[in-house]
């Protein structure tokens, strides 16, 4: 039964993010995908329970020590330099 | 109360942030706001999850998040925008080889058939994810050659690859304690990104970064069903959704399917046999300048050379030096101009050009007949009339920027190479074009000095 819910999840989000993601017009495309790959980072959270479960750090451990690593890259990265574009984008006073 | 039911409540309220944040997305006004609230989700997601109750020690944690977070940061601060398609392609990789280290690690010799599928899947997506991104990095930051690399029985070793997937995939699901499958799955998965994006060329990186930026998502997506965090669920399959919109526009921007990009490289494309016969025409910046002048609305069309020459800042002050003469400018931007989706915009509005001046396709070529002088900088295929009147060419079809209709255009150009693609552009010959040869920044400048 859990597969159908997350299955049942999946769907539904997969729906959400093609409405969403058809109103953002293309000047703004670059920032969307430096900000949807800051997004893609969440794998951090489930690389998070992963590298601390145990305290006796095992081949394992290391692995997901080394997904917290490039998650938290792309999470950090992804948001700073989405923000450094976006601050770029302004409308002049008095340009039609 | 349950701990495990805070963190999922936390997990709820973060995916909420995600799904506003990408709705702010939707207009330049609200953009960054949209930004903040999609990190806000992003922070309260990861201290949430910190809390779990399977996590004992939080040394090798802290060690990861100090190494990502001082890469990152610096990354993201000393990135040129020029340079922004190989950053998002390298964070790309980085966020695919993370899913693929998630579905390794979170192996349980105990696990179910299904749980073994969706593991499979996040190593699989993953891998190819990382190399094809780091081979697309690449390419653009020109490492290694842009150009589409194509070799006799390619077609013949990618499909051995892919029967290996399945075959490896199938033994790695039944046979979970068996390592070696696992090895095989991993080095299946970084061979076929290779040989996934190398017989792509420079031109169609926009539809190869849109593709791996889904790709990412989905790697996410199947590491959460591996580990059955909802969250990951939900944010890989918005960002899975995402690049998929986005390889879509590509593609139809090019006039071209998506196996077309993937599977044929522009190599094998037929060479067209018309041949183009006219005669170029020449002209001094001295003499745009006269032209110029008396113009009263200047569209400017900027490719990927814009961005080789660094040219947008004098573009902005020619703009301003126009605007002051009484001339109204636009920009207009095709969907593929440069080497990521919008990559144009950004380079715009790095040189503080206002965003409403920058018009897609749809708007500028309505208006083009009523343009005085067209600017082509640093463009060459995405104005290339030959899309609609000859039909022998390779890219006839394809949507253009229609130039050519407006009463004098300038194209800025080093030499008379043709473009990336090596289609021939007519546009070159026509009665009412000029050519400006020479880097398009000094020849910017030296219109702009005739101005002063």
């Amino acid at each position: 039964m859990e597969i159908v819910f997350l299955i049942f999840i999946l769907m539904l989000s997969i729906f959400l993010g093609f409405e969403l993601i058809n109103k953002v017009p293309s000047t703004l495309h670059t920032p969307l995908m430096s900000g949807s790959n800051a997004i893609s980072g969440i794998t951090l959270v489930g690389a998070l329970a992963l590298a601390g479960n145990t305290s006796d750090p095992q081949f394992s451990t290391w692995l997901a020590t080394g997904a917290v690593a490039l998650a938290t890259i792309n999470v950090v990265g992804g948001y700073m330099v989405t923000d450094r574009m976006l601050a770029m984008f302004k409308k002049k006073e008095g340009s039609k | 109360m349950d701990t495990n039911i805070i963190i999922n409540i936390a997990y709820i309220i973060s995916a909420a942030l995600f799904i506003f944040g990408l709705k702010l997305l939707g207009s330049p006004a609200t953009a960054r706001k949209g930004n903040m609230l999609s990190s806000l989700g992003m922070l309260i997601a990861v201290v949430f999850a910190l809390f779990d109750q399977g996590i004992i020690s939080y040394s090798n944690i802290a060690i990861g998040i100090a190494i990502g977070a001082i890469i990152g940061a610096t990354a993201a601060r000393m990135i040129e925008m020029t340079s922004m398609p190989e950053l998002v392609a390298l964070f790309n990789g980085f966020g695919g080889l993370a899913s693929l280290l998630v579905g390794w690690s979170a192996i349980d010799p105990s696990a179910n058939t299904f749980t073994m599928i969706t593991i499979f899947l996040s190593i699989l997506i993953g891998g190819l994810t990382f190399t094809g991104s780091l081979i697309a990095w690449g390419k653009l930051s020109e490492r290694i050659a842009g150009k589409a690399i194509v070799f006799v029985g390619q077609k013949v070793v990618n499909s051995l690859i892919v029967l290996a997937i399945i075959a490896c995939g199938m033994m790695f699901v039944m046979e979970p304690s068996n390592a070696n499958y696992l090895y095989a799955a991993v080095a299946l998965a970084l061979l076929f990104g290779i040989m996934a994006v190398i017989p792509i060329g420079g031109a169609d990186m926009p539809v190869v970064i849109s593709l791996l930026n889904s790709y990412s998502g989905l790697a996410a997506c199947a590491a959460g069903f591996a580990i059955g965090n909802n969250l990951l669920i939900v944010a890989g399959s918005l960002v899975g959704a995402s690049g998929i919109i986005l390889t879509k526009i590509m593609c139809k921007a090019m006039n071209r399917s998506l196996s077309n990009v993937l599977f044929s490289g522009f190599g094998s494309v037929k060479a067209t046999t018309d041949v183009i016969e006219g005669e170029v025409k020449p002209l001094t910046p001295a003499d745009a300048y006269y032209i110029l002048e008396a113009a009263s609305t200047v569209a400017i069309i900027p490719g990927y050379g814009m961005a080789v020459a660094q040219a947008q800042h004098a573009l902005k002050e020619l703009q301003e030096l126009l605007e002051e003469n009484g001339a109204d400018v636009l920009y207009g931007i095709h969907p593929v101009a440069g080497r990521m989706p919008g990559h144009m915009n950004v380079l715009l509005a790095e040189a503080d050009v206002s965003y409403d001046l920058l018009l897609e396709m749809d708007e500028i070529n309505p208006r083009m007949e009523t343009v005085d002088v067209a600017i082509v900088i640093g463009a060459n295929d995405v104005v290339n009339p030959a899309a609609r009147e000859m039909e022998g060419s390779p890219i006839y079809g394809m949507p253009v920027i229609n130039v050519d209709q407006a009463r004098t255009v300038f194209v800025l150009k080093r030499s008379m190479a043709s473009g990336f693609a090596g289609i021939a552009n007519p546009l070159f010959f026509k009665e009412n074009t000029r050519m400006i040869f020479g880097d398009a920044k000094e020849s910017i400048t030296t219109i702009i000095r005739e101005f002063e």
